[in-house]
């Protein structure tokens, strides 16, 4: 089989959730902008009508906002797409994929309690890799945290030098 | 009525840190609780700190036995990225090196888990002929593990033509010891006793965990990025995939058993095949947007994912290591069986809680090497490599 996008899928996308931004960065890895009410819906379709594997989430800390990008393969075709959902910084939700995709819990734990997006409908959204004590309202991958943490390590080097 | 045997934090036969908390009925376990994060060391922030070219270094000690697949997805995403090629003879040894690193890593597990199920033989045999290869790797690249072998736009080491015959060697030992070991252990009516019909993952199971890897194509699913999403001289080369449709700990054995033969069979077609030309490419800098990389590891895919602004650091560096999907699936693989047999079936996925261990060397009681002894050593290493390789 040609290792490529097929345009098939890329029309049935376009013609079910017209609103989408499509972007082609190579021949096996597509990048697709959609709005966080739609996410569910495309994700959902994706999986349960087109048997991609989910493979994992990212969040990012953005000027605008956190974005999460769901990275689905289809292995059929050895393509890559990539669902990109801008969650606003002063109100942080997104709905659950859990009870839909099992593979999201871990994920879903992790960004949330990295960046502090709040996932609904999360069974069990508690910390999976913090410690214990880690403070709640503390999220280490955010920018304004790693501002904090530079300084810290400045002052510290001053310190020793005088 | 139900009560917790609690297996962890740190584990007592994989000595990793992990904690499993079993919910049995009698015998019978009937959910199970992963609490992980004990290992966690915040590799994705540091590398935002970090320059491109230091990155592989950092992401090579993710995890000390797939110390390859690590910083070979980085490079490649970031090769993604900047849409850079490597060059074909790098191209070639990074493939070699890929493969020849999956055997050593199923060759770990085929060990450990004779260990674990009371076969010792299985275990000392199988790490007797590990060694060689752990040679092997040191007479390539300077190191036993930590290869650094990997750099953005090509390989950081050439494999001189005097080596290819080694290797060849090596190969052809290994070819006659697999056969042995798959014939031995699948032969065996104990072993078959002990490891079919426990554990099973259905394939529906493994498509909604997402797993990866052995732990995927033992269920049925045929998933290697590999042969999906060719990479670097990967579709030049002919080789099989191996799938199973049981999905016990029998299955997953069996394909990590039956891969080493086709990993024996890439490396062989590279250095056949090897061609001449430079190893790296010119990367003057990497433009802004984003890249993916991934590469079938010995336990599965693994995913590197990076951002960039155009400036010497990435943005978001996102990595996912196959074990974060495979570990998750074990709640629905071990219900149902016995406590006895979950200590095998969490081990099964070959999970890597990414640490390993520092040894000390004692001769009559006294410790041989002091720290600066140590560095003395290495520092004649690196004197002797470079007069190997004439600089």
């Amino acid at each position: 089989m040609k290792k490529e996008y097929s345009k098939k899928i890329l029309d049935e996308i376009n013609a079910k959730f017209p609103e989408v931004i499509i972007k082609i960065h190579s021949p096996r890895r597509t990048y697709i902008s959609i709005s966080r009410e739609k996410v569910y819906d495309f994700v959902e379709f994706l999986y349960k009508e087109k048997g991609f594997r989910f493979s994992i989430a990212t969040g990012i800390d953005t000027r605008d906002g956190i974005e999460i990008i769901y990275h689905f393969s289809h292995d059929e075709a050895g393509t890559y797409y990539n669902i990109k959902v801008l969650v606003p910084k002063d109100d942080l939700k997104i709905k659950s994929m859990t009870m839909l995709l099992p593979a999201t819990d871990w994920i879903e734990r992790e960004i949330h309690e990295l960046l502090g997006v709040d996932f609904i409908g999360h069974p069990n959204l508690v910390p999976l890799l913090t410690a214990e004590t880690w403070p709640a309202d503390l999220y280490p991958l955010r920018r304004d945290y790693a501002d904090e943490h530079k300084n810290i390590k400045i002052k510290k080097k001053l310190w020793e030098e005088s | 009525m139900r009560r917790i045997v609690p297996i962890g934090p740190y584990h007592p036969l994989q000595e990793e840190p992990e904690f499993f908390k079993l919910i049995v009925e009698g015998e019978k376990v009937v959910d199970l609780e992963i609490n992980i994060g004990y290992n966690h060391r915040g590799h994705e922030f540091i590398s935002q700190t970090l320059t491109w070219d230091q990155i592989p270094f950092l992401v090579e000690r993710i995890c000390g036995i797939c110390s390859d697949s690590h910083p070979y997805a980085y490079v490649l995403a970031v090769e993604d990225c900047a849409h850079i090629t490597a060059p074909p003879r790098a191209q070639y040894i990074r493939t070699i090196i890929g493969e020849l690193e999956r055997i050593h890593s199923h060759y770990l597990w085929l060990g450990l888990a004779g260990h674990f199920i009371g076969y010792n033989t299985v275990w000392m045999w199988v790490w007797r002929y590990r060694e060689p290869l752990l040679d092997l790797f040191e007479l390539i690249m300077g190191n036993r593990n930590h290869y650094a072998i990997n750099k953005i736009g090509g390989a950081r080491r050439d494999i001189l033509p005097e080596d290819y015959p080694k290797i060849e060697k090596y190969l052809d030992l290994l070819e006659k010891k697999n056969a042995m070991f798959t014939n031995a252990i699948l032969d065996d009516p104990v072993i078959r006793a002990r490891l079919e019909n426990v554990g099973i993952l259905s394939k529906e199971d493994a498509i909604a965990y997402g797993v990866l890897g052995p732990t995927a194509r033992g269920s049925g699913y045929a998933c290697d990025i590999r042969k999906d999403d060719p990479y670097d001289a990967y579709d030049k080369v002919d080789w099989n995939m191996i799938v199973f449709e049981e999905g016990d700990v029998l299955a997953k054995a069996k394909v990590r058993l039956i891969e080493c033969n086709e990993s024996i069979k890439i490396v062989r077609q590279c250095l056949k095949n090897m061609p001449d030309g430079p190893i790296e490419t010119r990367v003057d800098e990497i433009p802004p947007g984003e890249g993916i990389g991934r590469h079938e590891a010995p336990r599965g895919e693994v995913f590197h994912y990076v951002r960039s602004d155009g400036s010497n650091m990435p943005v978001r560096h996102k990595v996912r290591a196959p074990s974060f999907m495979n570990v998750a699936s074990n709640v629905v693989a071990v219900k149902g069986y016995s406590i006895a047999d979950a200590a095998l079936v969490l081990a099964a996925v070959d999970p890597c809680y990414c640490c390993t261990e520092r040894t000390f060397v004692y001769e009559n009681g006294k410790k041989k090497y002091s720290g600066q002894d140590l560095l003395k050593l290495s520092w004649e290493k690196t004197e002797k490599i470079k007069r190997r390789y004439g600089k």
